[in-house]
């Protein structure tokens, strides 16, 4: 009894229990609550700086309107010349490709445990080799065969850039997140060197004229429908694959991996390359789309891709509404509505990603208050 | 929360009452595109350029839409047609690197006027709706090189030279023409009263690098240099000197805050004067210049205070004097007729032959030297003067 009373005088105002198993629709329902949150809080603290902006609104009111428009007006506005009506919803459709794209790429790897955090440097490597190929070789062979060098250069590049910290934490089980961490930087250095070559006495390269990737209709639905074919063959090579399997028990456990006969260097090398084959295909995207390079030419997105894929699951479907949301977030048109400076796209993707991971605690474990009106504990206070 | 409210409509009414503008005036919408934000001193030249105009003409906010961050890339085109949705009828874009996008978007949207500032392709383009814009800083430079000089006077008068002849040290971001002409105008103002001076240039690699910038102007004290002037956007070359006690000549702004003891004067383009010239151009309906260069005579190029704490004596008496000369043009910066001044190997430049069309090629084309000058910024607005003279010692970036 003693020790009873002990444990009962301990018991915290509040503890967290383990939920069995929330309907779906509920756990959704929690996921969009915490977005709508999380948006209602980048509004309030966003509120709170601009109303010493130049184009304050009157009222909080006001402000609310014109803060959701501005990401309204980002992806989704009706342009009013006719002939670029629907740019704008295209520009977000080709964004979110681009972003889906290197999120699926560091997605196999993360399904393993594998924690890739070098896709910004391993597109930017095979941006680079595309660009490489079009800078030589633009003019001198067709264009279609040019666009497929691209690829193939593309392809190997950031396979290349993506193996060397496999092979390296394979054979000697090095720290993957610092190796291809590093990588990137070690890319940043090879495009600035390529570039004083290409380029020694002027600051950018002017868009080269080959190597444009195809129009189809518009020069947006190719890339969507390049991205839509990736994350299909992702989905499949995933979920349904021998392949996909191997590193879901890796993944798991790397002893069960070994006893099951699982030979787990080979698939920690090879999940690496299917990784870096798909940042290749984003790289031969971005060289395509954009016909130059620079040191910054992906932004960021190599980084804003673990996040997307995190909030998908790591599931490539699941990927597609997170990175729809990380894209309207990116093209919010805040700091031009109201005439403001800072990086407030990039502290709203940060904020909402916050909420978004804080409720799925919620939803594995509910909170449980302690309960005051118990019998026992009544007489055990006594 | 009423309060406040009540306030903050009091404001807008005030506001309302003081944006009375002209009929024309009040039709123009104005769309900006910036490479970053206030946090560059290079596009917060331009912010201040654009709040200082939208005052004098008395625009509304409405009217003035402002894109920051955004890159030298496809991104500037579709800000540049986001803009023109929004019902901008004129564009500016402030960085080297937009030219080509903006050209691409001037060339689908003929009924919007497309400006764009250190540009090199206007007059070659030939499009009725794109325009190039530059000031020309380089009087500015000389300016404040003949600060630079009398303070040298000054150093050798006290016999407090670190060597033989007086050394300037200068951080540069790149080897190209503007940066080579701001350099080069600022040794010869210095050279025009302090005859015997030296200059040695170290390039960053970089617009803005405030360890690289430090670090080159250090090095360059460390090399036994007496004064120290650059062209790079951080505070790293100024705060060198600081810590080092060593004079300093500025650039884009005073730094006289950070470096009391040190600071001497800056040159710094001011932008408003373009901004309210395009502004007035589209609203009365009537063309703007292909190549238009601001002068201390626009407004466009201007010194801050000297501190006279640390300028050698007579220097606000001295630099007044030049400037007036300069807007008479009794003075040309690059005067290849003047004896001893301007040399390159050892002889005065009698030809010059420029890269003032920008085709890609980096091929020369344009005769440049005339009248006994070098006729810079004037064939078309950004600098083509990259001559390497006699007495400045490039250290690296050949």
């Amino acid at each position: 009894m003693s020790t009873l009373t002990k444990k009962k005088s301990h018991e915290p105002l509040v503890h967290l229990v383990k939920r069995g198993s929330l309907p779906s629709w509920a756990a959704w329902l929690i996921r969009l609550a915490a977005i709508a949150v999380g948006f209602t809080f980048c509004g309030l603290v966003a509120y709170l700086l601009i109303a010493e902006g130049p184009k304050k609104p009157d009222s909080l009111g006001e402000f609310f309107g014109k803060f959701f428009t501005s990401f309204y007006d980002g992806s989704f506005k009706l342009n009013a010349a006719a002939a670029r009506r629907y740019n704008r919803i295209w520009e977000f459709l080709r964004d979110m490709a681009i972003l889906q794209c290197i999120s699926l790429a560091v997605t196999p790897a993360f399904r393993m445990r594998f924690w890739n955090i070098g896709a910004e440097g391993q597109t930017l490597i095979g941006t680079l080799a595309a660009i490489a190929a079009a800078f030589y070789l633009g003019g001198k062979v067709p264009e279609g065969l040019l666009l497929v060098i691209m690829l193939l250069a593309a392809l190997l590049a950031a396979g290349v850039w993506a193996v060397i910290p496999s092979l390296f934490k394979a054979q000697w089980n090095t720290n993957e997140t610092l190796f291809t961490l590093m990588m990137n930087y070690v890319a940043i250095y090879v495009v600035d060197f390529f570039l004083k070559i290409w380029v020694p006495t002027d600051s950018s390269l002017d868009a080269l004229p080959h190597g444009k990737l195809p129009v189809i209709g518009n020069n947006y639905l190719f890339i969507v429908l390049v991205v839509a074919a990736v994350t299909l063959v992702t989905f499949v090579y995933l979920k349904f694959t021998k392949h996909g399997y191997e590193i879901s028990v890796v993944g798991e456990s790397v002893r069960t991996a070994q006893y099951s006969g699982i030979n787990v260097k080979k698939v920690i090398i090879r999940t690496m390359l299917v990784s870096g084959l798909i940042c290749g295909v984003a790289g031969f995207l971005f060289a395509g789309k954009d016909n130059t390079i620079t040191t910054t030419s992906i932004g960021g997105l190599g980084f804003t891709a673990i996040i997307v894929s995190w909030m998908g699951y790591f599931n490539p479907l699941m990927m597609l509404f997170s990175s729809a949301l990380v894209t309207v977030l990116q093209r919010g048109r805040v700091t031009q509505t109201f005439g403001v400076k800072g990086a407030y796209e990039d502290v709203f993707v940060g904020v909402v990603l916050f909420f978004v991971i804080a409720c799925e605690f919620f939803i594995q474990y509910k909170v449980v208050l302690r309960k005051r009106h118990h019998a026992d504990g009544k007489e055990a206070a006594k | 929360m009423k309060k406040f409210l009540a306030l903050v409509l009091c404001a807008a009414l005030c506001l309302s009452v003081f944006t009375v503008a002209s009929a024309d005036v009040a039709e123009v919408k104005l769309g900006v595109i910036l490479l970053h934000d206030e946090d560059s001193t290079y596009d917060l030249n331009f912010i201040n350029g654009v709040n200082e105009a939208v005052a004098a003409l008395g625009l509304n906010d409405d009217q003035v839409i402002v894109y920051r961050n955004i890159p030298e890339s496809n991104d500037c085109y579709e800000a540049a047609m986001e803009l023109v949705d929004e019902g901008c009828t004129l564009i500016f874009a402030d960085s080297f690197g937009h030219e080509e996008f903006m050209i691409k978007a001037a060339k689908e949207c003929p009924d919007v006027q497309f400006c764009h500032a250190t540009g090199t392709k206007a007059h070659t383009e030939k499009l009725d709706n794109f325009h190039n814009a530059f000031a020309a800083i380089y009087e500015g430079r000389y300016l404040a090189g003949v600060a630079a000089g009398l303070k040298l006077n000054e150093i050798k008068a006290n016999g407090k030279l670190k060597g033989e002849v007086p050394l300037m040290g200068y951080v540069g971001a790149f080897p190209y023409a503007e940066v080579i002409s701001g350099f080069s105008s600022f040794y010869l103002g210095a050279k025009s009263v302090c005859p015997d001076v030296q200059m040695k240039v170290q390039f960053t690699g970089s617009w803005y690098d405030y360890n690289g910038e430090n670090a080159a102007a250090t090095a360059l004290i460390g090399a036994g240099c007496d004064l120290i002037s650059q062209h790079a956007d951080s505070m790293g070359a100024p705060t060198a000197c600081e810590d080092a006690g060593i004079p300093n000549v500025s650039y884009n702004g005073s730094t006289q805050k950070n470096c009391p003891n040190t600071f001497i004067v800056s040159s710094r383009i001011n932008w408003a004067p373009y901004f309210q010239y395009i502004v007035n151009q589209v609203a009365n309906g009537e063309a703007i210049d292909a190549d238009w260069t601001g002068t201390i005579a626009t407004g466009s190029v201007v010194l801050t205070d000297i501190n006279t704490a640390v300028a050698a004596e007579g220097t606000v008496e001295t630099v007044a004097d030049v400037k007036a000369k300069l807007e008479k043009g009794e003075i040309k910066v690059f005067d290849t007729a003047a004896d001893n001044f301007m040399l390159l190997g050892g002889a005065k430049i009698e030809s010059y032959i420029a890269d003032v069309d920008d085709m890609g090629d980096y091929v020369p084309e344009t005769e440049v030297v005339s009248d006994g000058y070098f006729h810079e910024s004037e064939y078309r607005s950004a600098p083509y003067f990259d001559v390497k003279l006699d007495g400045i010692e490039w250290l690296n970036g050949f």
